[in-house]
């Protein structure tokens, strides 16, 4: 309830105008106000990462930022990687290892693995572990998440 | 008619590939269809007020400010629901003498654990519901709480429920053989020790979640549901919202993780669902992770005293235990609370060949959050206790710690064999297991690499564990103590026109990849390519009856019903060809999607073409010809109360004495499941369940304060295990199939998380040894381990 503002912002390349109350949060407002339900909610307070996705080519958690802050910006959900293709080596990688048991931290993790390949590259295992220490994942216990990470790393590094 | 010899290396069966999961891709795509995804016409969303005491009296609630505030629709309190639910009892009549006083879904007059739901608000939006929540007026006169297990039976106790004369749940002894004789002899080394196992819970990364839809005009209720067993909720639901069964529809599609969570009937969930029937319109509630932590359900929290003799040889004399836990105020609806302290007496020890056991179990009511199944149920308890006395009177007999289990392991030839609790043991490979975990972690040269760590001032460690798991229980889980809860699972699998394979099965997915599973077996038993299956799990309206997935049972009870209904539906389908063929069933078989000569193997009739004669062209069969391209079987396991599995896990660990931080180096874990389906699914639920495993033994507890308050009820204060500190973990495997079944599986998903613990206390202890100190307290958490030190 409360004051609402309107805001502008591309998602998944669509531009979307909305009315949100300023209390309302990035990730509730692209999950019910959008209907983009593949970004998730684990713990609404920046700990576990099932909400991490892309604004403004920079990975963020969806429940520490407000709709309104999204204002001009442009986001990229899982639902856009799974149609944009960058992703698409990450995604069969985590297929071929299984590196998704629920797949509730899924989008999370793969926003996270994906920021990995894309920007640090570095192909060691206690490395990519490093790095997706900030995605809870209560099913795998990580090792074929790391499998799969390291796989597209090195694939991407003999392209 | 094929027979099960050949069904597991005909050239296109499926069993034991590591086939990868078809709904993978979905749910990476973010297709997934979580319980909270979900939005109805008119739905309105749930908001419960909790008790902020562990223990107080309600002297009154005043709803009148948030019944003002806009887009509010409703607010119940415990008293509003009295005439539209019944009350329940979570007891089982086969734990004689468990007793708990019967609940409702909202607390009436007193509140018993910090968290329990008080009032009800229902509106527009979860936000309107929550702002609601802060304007009600609950006045609690606070009552003193009991909270520790250890004085709640004292007589100056404060006791929980005015119907009982003091807070004992339930007491269990076992005693057999001769153990006061065993103890006294000469000869034996005895070696006694207090394990402590800290309250923990499963953290779900999806929170529970229901939506509850309700259709007056047809009196009829559907619950959507994020949980393991669908027609176990619509059994109860019927009973405690009085409603026909056949009118409650149960449908749970993607699970964002259970581990045994999601398998209990909460009093917020219920309230949701007596909500939506009152009300007439769809009720949606999530819980947010606060309330994940102070209502999802608890478990662990042992104490056990145990002590072990044993004689110069190694063989283990006599075995004595003495468990006490807490379990919240009430038993947990329909399984009980008893269940956990009931398998610590089961299977402590349970691997090992003793003739003198005995084991006294306390059962206590507190005022914490209440207690229940979760993952590997007691048996991390049962396996440390075991396994860590063992070690430790190893050491005092100067024995190596893999010496002394072979020594005292049921021997691998020696089966079916009964252990002193009562067990009975099929099938098993202890031996063979621990000999292979030797060799595949070369044990040998981990112990020189101690030795030559320790000259450096590095304390490295080896600890193991020898575990037996139950799966694939028999009604003498649960049915038996007259729970509403299946141990049979039911298959139909039918044949369409296009000659593809529609399986719907009673056991569900929550990640484990049980759909995947159900795809191979039928498809490997009938005769299609994979992907010419389609599977249905998690619906009551449209699969048989069965109990779901948990205790491990998925793969061992739920595939044995798919391969006998697809078994049956191949011999009906080979009936129909052979009238068609005007050849006999005999000489036919199935591969790849077409009836084939089973001599020479060559293609005789497409199941399309079949498909299509049998439902569009049936003028072209004999009228005496009535063919059923459909088949439903049913399975239980019927000779023994569980189909055990067996298992060796081995720990390296590097403890820094400084910090009494634990590096874990390696984990290994050679697991005997019986025939595995799928060895990529199974390796990564071991792994799972040792990550799982490697939690409760280092980083999570349930912190409470001494008046009964969760302190530590967010993410960020309550540990679970990330990325970096994980180790790498090695499977093996041994195959024993089980007789029980033709399929042969027995459960896998458990094991981790029972026997970890184990193995990485023991590891720890190892490390320790030089410093003359030792850890039986979970979480080893740095703080522990220096205090065990005397550091701190
Ligand atoms: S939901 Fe945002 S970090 Fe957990
Ligand atoms: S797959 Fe379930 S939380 Fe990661």
């Amino acid at each position: 309830m409360g004051q609402t503002e309107n805001i502008t912002l591309t998602v998944n390349d669509e531009q979307v105008t909305e009315s949100v109350p300023v209390r309302l949060n990035l990730v509730d407002f692209l999950r019910n106000n959008l209907g983009l339900t593949g970004s998730h909610v684990g713990c609404e307070h920046g700990v576990c990462g099932a909400c991490t996705l892309e604004v403004d080519g920079v990975m963020v958690r969806g429940c520490l930022m407000l709709a309104v802050q999204a204002d001009g910006s442009s986001i990229t959900t899982i639902e856009g990687l799974g149609e944009n293709q960058r992703a698409a080596d990450l995604q069969d990688a985590f297929k071929r290892n299984n590196s998704l048991q629920c797949g509730y931290c899924t989008p999370g993790m793969m926003a996270s693995a994906l920021e990995y390949v894309e920007t640090i590259r570095n192909p060691d295992r206690d490395a990519i572990r490093e790095h997706l220490s900030g995605n809870y994942c209560r099913c795998t216990g990580y090792q074929s998440i790391v499998d799969a990470v390291l796989e597209v790393v090195e694939e991407r590094a003999k392209r | 008619m094929t027979g099960p010899l050949n069904i597991f290396d005909k050239p296109n069966s499926y069993i034991g590939r590591s086939v990868s999961r078809p709904e993978a891709q979905r749910l990476i795509e973010g297709r997934g269809q979580y319980v909270d995804d979900l939005q109805l016409p008119r739905m309105v969303h749930a908001a419960f007020a909790r008790s902020p005491y562990a223990h107080a009296k309600i002297i009154n609630i005043n709803k009148s400010e948030a019944e003002k505030l806009p887009g509010v629709v409703a607010i119940f309190d415990g008293a509003d629901f009295v005439d539209h639910v019944s009350p329940y009892v979570g007891t089982l009549t086969h734990l004689q003498g468990l007793r708990s006083p019967p609940q409702m879904p909202l607390a009436i007059d007193t509140a018993r654990w910090q968290g329990e739901p008080v009032v009800m608000v229902v509106a527009q939006s979860r936000a309107i519901a929550e702002d609601a929540c802060a304007l009600i007026d609950i006045e609690f006169e606070p009552l003193e709480a009991v909270c520790d297990a250890e004085t709640a039976l004292e007589l100056d106790s404060p006791v929980i429920h005015d119907e009982y004369e003091n807070n004992r749940a339930w007491e269990r002894i076992v005693d057999s053989g001769n153990v006061d004789d065993a103890f006294a002899r000469d000869d034996v080394t005895v070696v006694e020790r207090t394990f402590n196992f800290a309250r923990h819970t499963g953290v779900t990364l999806e929170p529970r979640a229901s939506v509850v839809e309700f259709n007056p005009s047809e009196n009829a209720l559907t619950y959507h549901y994020s949980g393991q067993a669908p027609h176990m909720m619509q059994a109860i639901l019927s009973k405690i919202l009085n409603l026909h069964e056949e009118n409650i529809r149960v449908i749970a599609k993607d699970v964002g993780g259970s581990f045994g969570i999601k398998i209990h009937l909460y009093g917020d969930e219920l309230a949701t669902a007596a909500a939506a029937k009152i009300l007439k319109r769809p009720v949606k509630f999530v819980a947010d992770r606060n309330e994940s932590f102070v209502s999802d359900i608890h478990a662990r929290d042992h104490r056990v005293k145990g002590r072990i003799a044993v004689a110069q040889s190694g063989e283990i004399a006599a075995l004595e235990i003495d468990d006490l836990t807490g379990i919240g105020p009430y038993s947990m609806y329909p399984r009980s609370s008893g269940i956990e302290c009931n398998q610590v007496l089961n299977l402590t020890g349970a691997p090992y060949a003793i003739e003198n056991y005995r084991a006294k179990g306390t059962i206590v009511f507190q005022n914490k959050n209440m207690m229940c199944q979760y993952r590997a149920v007691g048996h991390p308890i049962a396996m440390a206790v075991a396994d860590g006395l063992l070690e430790s009177a190893a050491h005092e007999i100067n024995m190596d710690v893999v010496e002394i289990r072979r020594k005292n392991l049921f021997r691998d030839n020696n089966y079916p064999v009964t252990t002193a609790a009562g067990m009975k043991l099929d099938d098993l490979s202890h031996q063979k297991a621990l000999e292979k975990l030797v060799s595949f972690m070369d044990y040998d040269g981990l112990r020189k690499d101690q030795v030559g760590a320790r000259e450096q001032g590095v304390y490295r460690g080896i600890g193991f564990v020898s575990m037996v798991e139950v799966t694939n229980p028999s009604p003498m889980f649960y049915g038996i103590g007259g729970a509403p809860i299946s141990a049979q699972d039911g298959a139909t699998v039918r044949l369409d026109a296009a000659g593809a394979l529609h399986v719907s099965s009673s056991i569900t997915e929550q990640g484990q990849g049980t759909n995947t599973i159900i795809a191979q077996i039928a498809a490997g038993v009938f005769g299609v390519d994979m992907d010419r299956v389609k599977v249905t799990t998690g619906d009551t309206a449209t699969t048989p009856y069965g109990g779901g997935t948990w205790a491990s049972r998925g793969a061992g009870i739920g595939g044995e019903a798919v391969l006998l209904a697809s078994n049956a539906l191949k011999e009906q389908v080979l009936e129909v060809a052979g009238v068609i063929l005007q050849s006999s069933a005999e000489n036919l078989d199935i591969e790849h999607g077409l009836v084939v000569d089973s001599e020479n193997r060559t293609e005789r009739i497409s199941l399309g073409d079949l498909g299509k004669i049998v439902y569009y062209r049936g003028n072209e069969l004999p009228s005496d010809v009535t063919p059923e391209l459909i088949a439903t079987r049913h399975f239980r396991v019927t000779d023994i109360p569980f189909v055990f599995t067996n298992g060796a896990m081995a720990a390296h660990v590097e403890v820094d004495i400084e910090t009494g931080l634990v590096k874990v180096l390696d984990f290994w874990a050679v697991e005997d499941c019986g025939r595995v389906i799928n060895p990529k699914l199974v390796d990564e639920q071991i792994r799972g369940g040792v990550v799982q495993g490697i939690g409760g033994a280092f980083y999570e507890e349930c912190i409470y304060s001494d008046d009964g308050q969760l302190q530590n009820a967010s993410m960020a204060d309550y540990l679970v295990p990330m990325a970096a500190e994980m180790p790498d973990i090695h499977i093996a495997h041994i195959e024993t199939p089980t007789k029980t079944s033709v399929l042969g599986a027995k459960g896998a998903g458990e094991a981790g998380t029972g026997g970890a613990p184990a193995a990485l206390m023991n590891a720890v202890n190892d490390a320790l040894r030089p410093l003359n100190t030792s850890i039986y307290q979970m979480p080893m958490t740095p703080q522990r381990i220096l205090k065990a030190q005397g550091t701190v």
